[in-house]
């Protein structure tokens, strides 16, 4: 039944967020929304994997940056169709994902020492993409500018904003799929106490490949839109920790394991980053510095999230009335 | 049903489990007992996959199990449960039977209904949305044992379900035991809880130190010597039997 009405909100909330390009006129306001929805892709993405699973990756651009230099490359050097390159980037992130989960999973490694292998593998393919020459070295690399849909370029934004709306409500979809199905319920059960699923006929090693792979397909796609959308790629970008950083913050912030946690996570990460890009301008580090606010204050006092923020309230006024 | 025979397994230089053989038969209930230590857990964890014998066999239902996974161990029908209740924190209580359920059953509504029956045979029927984390310990016990019947096992090992309980809530949960037993379920104890060795267990296997030191009856094993000077120590024997005849005379 509550999944029923979940999926309800979901379309409720999709449908709402389809009826931008009918009112929104203004570009800025435009590419604002696109940065939310693909940040919230982003965040969905690093929520399967941390939220429902468990299991925390720091080094999210490992997958992103595999989704966005598989397009480029395919792209620059090989003249593939970016759409193809959509698929290809998702998938080739997917390896890179089952590569690092069976290098952890398999010899059981937990908590920190699960993200410091994602970090790792991050900065080594940062460093190996910034060292050989299809991926342009530490000059980046530059999409030509070619707007035509057969392309994934568009004139108008609004073509990118179709296209990262569906993006996202075939992420959502899905995770409104782990949360009522078997899978699911398996990869909940390990994240909560991994030896009692086990005993439970819970088999925790394929359990957390599914969901690694799922999380790396949709870094992956969200790695493929930014490189479409910006059209410029470094190493810095594509597997930088900022990436890593951010895919775990929208979640974290918003509600981890809980379907709209990484939306809400999403918006108002993107709200302040914008504020802060408006009263400091581009003085660095003051974003990483609020996020860092943002997070200690979300830990302390709303563990699960903002998404939790009205079952806080009512629980504290409630308790109050009692007294 | 079970056929376990000579295994042993050694942590460092210790022996754990050293040279152990059991046989259980279908739709029997056997204990396994012993002091602290004995190494009973370790054998629990070693038939079922969690840790792998260095050497012997497990055969299950005629089955050679020998070293699987606890997940294919589960699949083929023998599940444990925890000495130490392992509840899915912030998970509902139907929602944690349901992860059991799901062993069988690969549709969410199925696996939930079915969580729902096995709930209400252990007693726990009126708490289904309740969260995990907030049963007592006595609830927690029945939802452990819940979440194992719920996977559908032919064999099932309980670790100690009666431990922390107070006398009331033993009484209470040990017809849900007797009842599991009844619906054709065979049963292994791990018990301290000697009341309930002696009432509910038709055979009762005896680990010391790694070792298999008895095996029988209950009242017969409750009166071996070996067994009374494994849990007070060498010499109670005799003496409790003298001190049995002097008050006799």
């Amino acid at each position: 039944m509550i999944n029923r009405n979940q999926l309800i909100a979901l379309l409720v909330v999709f449908g709402l967020i389809a009826t931008c390009p009918f009112w929104v006129k203004s570009a800025p306001t435009m590419n604002t929304i696109i940065a939310v929805l693909y940040i919230a892709l982003l965040g969905q993405s690093w929520n399967i994997l941390g939220g429902y699973g468990g299991q925390f990756s720091f080094g999210h651009a490992a997958f992103f940056g595999t989704g966005a230099y598989t397009v480029a490359v395919l792209q620059i050097q090989l003249g593939i169709n970016p759409w193809i390159g959509l698929i290809a980037g998702g998938l080739l992130a997917t390896f890179v994902a089952l590569v690092i989960g069976f290098a952890s999973f398999r010899y059981g490694l937990r908590g920190s020492y699960f993200a410091l292998v994602t970090l790792a593998f991050a900065e080594v393919l940062r460093i190996l993409s910034n060292s050989v020459s299809f991926t342009g070295g530490g000059v980046g690399l530059l999409i030509p500018l070619d707007r035509r849909f057969s392309n994934l370029q568009f004139e108008d934004n609004r073509g990118y904003f179709w296209v990262i709306w569906a993006l996202c409500l075939v992420c959502f979809l899905t995770v409104w799929w782990i949360g009522r199905s078997r899978f699911g319920a398996w990869l909940m059960a390990v994240r909560d106490n991994e030896d009692a699923a086990r005993a439970l006929g819970v088999d925790v090693f394929r359990t957390k490949m599914g969901a690694v792979a799922l999380s790396g397909f949709f870094s992956g796609v969200a790695g493929v839109f930014y490189a479409q959308f910006y059209l410029y790629l470094d190493p810095s970008i594509a597997y930088g920790s900022a990436i890593s950083i951010e895919s775990l913050l929208v979640p974290i912030i918003g509600g981890m394991g809980t379907l709209f946690g990484p939306l809400i996570g999403a918006g108002v990460i993107h709200f302040l980053s914008e504020l802060t890009r408006h009263f400091v301008g581009d003085v660095p580090g003051v974003a990483l510095s609020i996020y860092g606010v943002l997070l200690i204050l979300i830990v302390m006092f709303l563990p699960r999230g903002l998404i939790s923020i009205g079952t806080v309230l009512l629980g504290k006024s409630r308790r109050r009335a009692n007294a | 049903m079970l056929d376990v025979r000579n295994i042993s397994k050694s942590f460092g230089g210790l022996k754990a489990v050293d040279n152990v053989s059991m046989k259980i038969e279908e739709g029997s209930l056997v204990s396994l007992i012993g002091p602290n230590g004995a190494g009973k857990t370790t054998f629990f964890a070693l038939i079922t996959g969690f840790h792998r014998p260095d050497n012997g066999t497990v055969q299950f239902c005629g089955q050679e199990i020998t070293g699987l996974k606890p997940s294919d161990i589960a699949q083929a029908g023998m599940v444990r449960t925890f000495q130490i209740v392992q509840p899915f924190a912030g998970q509902t209580v139907r929602e944690n039977i349901a992860v059991g359920a799901h062993l069988r059953h690969a549709s969410r509504r199925d696996a939930l209904d079915r969580a729902r029956e096995v709930a209400e045979k252990v007693g726990l029927g009126d708490r289904l949305d309740q969260d995990a984390a907030s049963l007592t310990v006595a609830g927690r016990k029945r939802l452990e044992v819940a979440r194992a019947l719920a996977t559908d096992p032919k064999l099932v090992l309980f670790d100690e379900v009666l431990a922390g309980l107070n006398p009331s809530e033993i009484r209470d949960v040990i017809p849900v035991i007797r009842a599991v037993r009844d619906s054709g379920v065979t049963i292994l104890l791990i018990e301290h809880v000697m009341q309930a060795v002696m009432s509910l267990s038709e055979y009762t296997f005896v680990l010391n130190q790694g070792r298999m030191i008895a095996e029988g009856v209950p009242r017969d094993v409750a009166s071996n010597q070996t067994v009374i000077e494994a849990y007070l120590g060498p010499g109670m024997a005799a003496r409790l039997k003298s001190q049995q005849t002097e008050a006799a005379s």
